[in-house]
């Protein structure tokens, strides 16, 4: 499956069905990370809920140190 | 107490988290400093590493409070962006509204600050607002719902100090929200000028960051903090043109 993740075209497993799922594969569900879906902001609590679809657009953002 | 919204804080003192040489260092002079609110920025991951180190894992989040930013935004709507993504986070609802309209001096937007804060605070967002030291808007980000007002001492990370006291004091009087002295600050005596002004607290960063010794630099502004919050409760002496002697001038013991 294709999907633009931080302005990347990416492939990966079809198998994944979710963003929870998404993060694992990217081995990145260790941290604290926001995830925004064809321009919807999706609440923490909702990744392991909400679907991902070939040709998504994908934002996974995080907080850095910052003033 | 610094009441902001629906919290209360016992340090007027809010620390950045940029910049720092090293995670261990930060942590140190976070410790060091007594904030209780932490502000930190967003950014995108980079999806290719897995192992990305990040301050925030390392902090005890029950201890803190977090106010990510909105930098990085040039418009109100993508401040809103910005905040609406810190909060799905699930782990803040405060926000530091900043939308910066000069690349060269990184001054806010008025305009599109004004927006962005209108609109957080309809979406139920606790609103800071970093603005220059206008007092006019400060009291239309007061009159909007704005949680405190944040101007800044003088520009972001220039270390300037308090340029225009009188400015702040228009806004510190003027404003009945707490007021947070927000960027510029360089060395403690500027944090003391401000809270001796009357401000509210001070949030910093580069001050402490990008101190030769950033965990006693973070100490030395919690002291700088409290002390001018203590001499702006106590009151200071007027001012006088000529010299009052201390000592008692009878009974003085000569040959």
């Amino acid at each position: 499956m294709k999907l633009m993740i931080n302005g990347e075209e990416v492939q990966v497993p079809d198998s994944l069905r979710s963003i929870t799922e998404l993060l694992e594969h990217l081995k990145l569900d260790d941290q604290i990370v926001i995830a925004e879906v064809n321009q919807d902001i999706i609440s923490n609590e909702k990744q392991s809920v909400t679907q991902i679809k070939e040709n998504d657009r994908i934002e996974l953002v995080r907080f850095v140190g910052g003033g | 107490m610094l009441n902001i919204g629906p919290y209360s804080f016992s340090s007027r003192l809010l620390l950045g988290t940029g910049k720092y040489p090293d995670f261990e260092t930060q942590k140190k002079a976070v410790d060091a400093s007594g904030s209780e609110i932490l502000t930190f920025a967003v950014r995108r991951m980079n999806i290719f590493e897995a192992s990305q180190p990040n301050f925030l894992e390392m902090l005890d989040l029950k201890k803190y409070t977090l106010l990510p930013n909105t930098a990085g935004a040039k418009t109100a709507e993508e401040a809103v962006r910005i905040a609406k993504l810190a909060k799905a986070s699930g782990l803040c609802d405060m926000v530091k509204v900043e939308v910066i309209g000069c690349d060269k001096t990184l001054l806010p937007d008025p305009v599109e600050t004004l927006k962005a804060t209108e609109e957080l605070l309809k979406e139920g967002f606790i609103v800071l607002p970093y603005t220059s030291d206008d007092v006019v808007l400060a009291r239309r980000l007061e009159e909007l719902g704005a949680h405190a007002i944040m101007p800044a001492a003088s520009p972001i990370g220039s270390g300037q100090g308090i340029i225009n006291p009188l400015y702040l004091k228009f806004i510190i009087e003027q404003t009945i929200v707490p007021v947070i002295v927000d960027a510029g600050i360089g060395s403690p005596s500027d944090a003391i000028e401000a809270m001796e002004l009357g401000a509210d607290g001070v949030l910093l960063n580069t001050a402490v960051a990008g101190a030769k010794d950033p965990v006693k630099m973070a100490l030395a502004m919690k002291m700088a903090v409290e002390a001018g919050q203590l001499g702006f409760e106590a009151g200071r002496i007027p001012r006088k043109e000529t010299a009052t002697a201390s000592s008692p001038l009878e009974g003085l013991s000569v040959k």
